[in-house]
């Protein structure tokens, strides 16, 4: 073969060949470091603790071991004996959802004005909600700790959703500001003609038309908010009824004897929620994500 | 701006006020307006309006969440606040550099800072090679791709304490599977402490080093949890770049590493310099993977777990402040560095 076409560098061909063999070992080096640890923490969810410190090595969960204690200890109320984790889960279902409808609230207005609208001090306004990643979420942690502290917020769930807006807002605001762009301006002009204000088209006009990216940019900052842990940690640790369940789980793992076969049922609840909601969603969420990216 | 905008209470309801002009700016001209004497607005005019209209609710709610709290911030590093004296202290009072020079004469804080920028470069690095090379390899179809690009994302997706305990298991040395299949695979004599040792000792073709294992494996679960982030971004951007190109570099007898080094990489450039800003600004200001991993121990004091340290522990707020003021300092300063001198130079690279 290689004879035939004496032009074409033996490199290239070494090259294309080695790559090719590079590929398949990357790609299947990726399906190991990804999906591993999530199957061994389903794995070790339905064990028996002895199990595991009789055979750490043990890939798999024989038939006579196989057991869901550990999901009912970590399910059932405290009253019963348990950790309480459906709890925990609605706790943090509220906080999610209302970051959700907050963050939306919020941003909305301000992306479509940075995104359509030619006012005074428009770039610097945009600069600023980029400039707020800035800002290290623990710089906001001491003031909004304090702040919480002095009006008695301390503890409460809707306080800590509020908190999630700063946390939120500007991935918000970036998602959505890249969607309206591309929403032809003609349509807004001719809801105007049609006598609609600026609100009633944006109302009627513009957000059913953004409506995928709100869906995808709602589903962020859920994930953000339904995996957030610093500040349920800062605003939460001393009232156990208001724990999240992320949380939860790490208040679980310090505090008394708790095996870690349970630990990882725990885990399995507190992923399965988000990591489910994304596979339903992905397509709408990863487009929404990197919509800007190959403009750049 | 202090005319037009509304104040805060009435926020609302003026929104709805000033936009209505689009629709009353056309009734304007008519006689017997609202105000005779004033031209009609233009339409620049009214748009600067709506403009401003729709931004003012957005503005102040950063204003009230992120703006203030770290005005505030700032204002607690130059006091001697500790949180029980919090409720009696005004907002201003007792000023003093007295948390500064404590904290810029501990050696605990810089070697937490050092700490920090290696945890930052190492994973941002880490994330964004490793983003790539997946990107590269998923790039072309091949049955099951789909599904492997979305197991990709499941480590960014998946919640933070979740995969950090999985790791934690995974590495220990009494149950871990990581050790267990060490000591029966390669033959490790002693199951390793990852999480716990500050330094390793390694001996490499006779020579003897110390490699710092913590801070390397919370750099590695840094990696591993944010390669997926990089990878979307780069596969998105490979994905637009015409096949002409890479065909024409081809006919033109153009090797794999050359193609990638002199078609692809220029147009990836853009995309790999913003993330890397990206990564490194989160890292920077990382918290929750060291805590969990580690709790900061074992050389991995970075200065956000620091900053949690003083707060929760010592309720020493004004020195908590001040860290994370220094921190925030300091990327700032690193950031305007990268703009000024390199951020051009990418530019015109691509």
């Amino acid at each position: 073969m290689s004879g035939v076409r004496t032009s074409l560098p033996s490199r290239a061909q070494f090259e294309e060949r080695l790559f090719g063999v590079l590929r398949r070992v990357v790609i299947a080096f990726l399906a190991l470091i990804t999906l591993l640890p999530f199957c061994y923490m389903l794995l070790l969810s339905v064990k028996p603790i002895d199990a595991l410190l009789l055979n750490p090595g043990q890939l798999w969960v024989s038939a006579e071991d196989f057991t869901l204690s550990t999901y009912e200890e970590v399910l059932k109320p405290t009253s019963e004996g348990g950790q309480g984790f459906v709890h925990m889960l609605a706790n943090s279902a509220l906080v999610s959802l209302g970051a959700v409808v907050l963050t939306l609230l919020a941003a909305i207005p301000g992306a479509y004005a940075v995104s359509r609208l030619n006012f005074f001090g428009n770039r610097q306004v945009s600069v600023l909600f980029l400039a707020v990643y800035l800002f290290p979420a623990t710089l906001l942690a001491v003031p909004l700790f304090v702040m919480f502290a002095k009006m008695g917020l301390q503890g409460s769930l809707v306080g800590l959703a509020i908190v999630y807006i700063a946390q939120t807002v500007p991935v918000s605001i970036y998602m959505m500001k890249n969607y309206f762009v591309t929403i032809p301006y003609s349509i807004e002009e001719a809801a105007a003609l049609d006598g609609c204000t600026r609100l009633q088209t944006v109302r009627k006009v513009v957000l059913p038309l953004a409506a995928p990216s709100l869906m995808a940019t709602g589903l962020y900052v859920f994930m953000i908010a339904w995996n957030e842990f610093l500040f349920a940690l800062l605003f939460l640790a001393a009232q156990p009824e208001k724990w999240t369940v992320s949380l939860g789980l790490q208040q679980l793992a310090n505090g008394v004897e708790v095996s870690k076969t349970v630990l990882m049922a725990g885990s399995v609840v507190l992923t399965i929620p988000v990591v489910g909601l994304f596979f339903a969603a992905e397509r709408l969420l990863t487009e929404g994500l990197t919509s800007g990216a190959d403009k750049s | 701006m202090s005319t037009t905008s509304p104040t805060p209470s009435s926020a609302a309801p003026a929104s709805a006020d000033s936009v209505g002009a689009t629709g009353s700016g056309r009734k304007g001209r008519g006689p017997g307006s609202r105000r005779p004497d004033r031209r009609p607005l233009t339409g620049a005019a009214r748009e600067n309006r709506a403009g401003l209209a729709f931004v003012t609710p957005t503005f102040l709610v950063v204003l009230v969440v992120v703006v203030l709290p770290i005005l505030w911030t700032v204002l607690l590093a130059f006091q001697r606040a500790r949180l029980v004296d919090i409720q009696s202290m005004g907002l201003f009072g007792n000023w003093s550099l007295h948390n500064f020079t404590g904290i810029l004469t501990s050696p605990g804080f810089w070697t937490s800072l050092w700490t920090t920028l290696l945890y930052t470069v190492g994973s941002t690095a880490g994330s964004v090679v490793l983003g790539l090379v997946a990107a590269l390899a998923l790039r072309r179809p091949f049955r099951g791709r789909g599904l492997l690009r979305g197991s990709m994302l499941l480590p960014y997706v998946a919640p933070v304490v979740a995969a950090a305990f999985v790791w934690q298991i995974a590495l220990s040395p009494q149950f871990g599977i990581v050790n267990e299949w060490g000591g029966k695979l390669l033959g490790w004599d002693d199951p390793v402490a990852f999480l716990s040792t500050r330094s390793y000792e390694v001996s490499l073709l006779g020579l003897h080093f110390d490699v710092p294992l913590a801070l390397l494996t919370v750099i590695a679960f840094e990696t591993w949890r944010y390669f997926p982030f990089a990878f979307l971004f780069l596969l998105a951007r490979l994905q637009a770049v015409p096949d002409v190109l890479e065909e024409a570099a081809t006919v033109d007898g153009a090797t794999p590493t050359q193609r990638f080094r002199h078609v692809l990489l220029p147009q990836l450039m853009p995309v790999i310099a913003l993330l890397c800003v990206l990564r490194f600004i989160m890292t920077f200001n990382k918290f929750d993977d060291i805590y969990l991993l580690t709790g900061g121990g074992s050389g991995t004091d970075v200065v956000a777990v620091r900053v949690y340290d003083f707060l929760t522990a010592r309720f020493d707020v004004g020195a908590a402040a001040a860290q994370a003021l220094v921190l925030a300092v300091v990327l700032m300063a690193l950031l305007g560095v990268y703009f000024k001198f390199f951020a051009k130079k990418v530019e015109e690279e691509a």
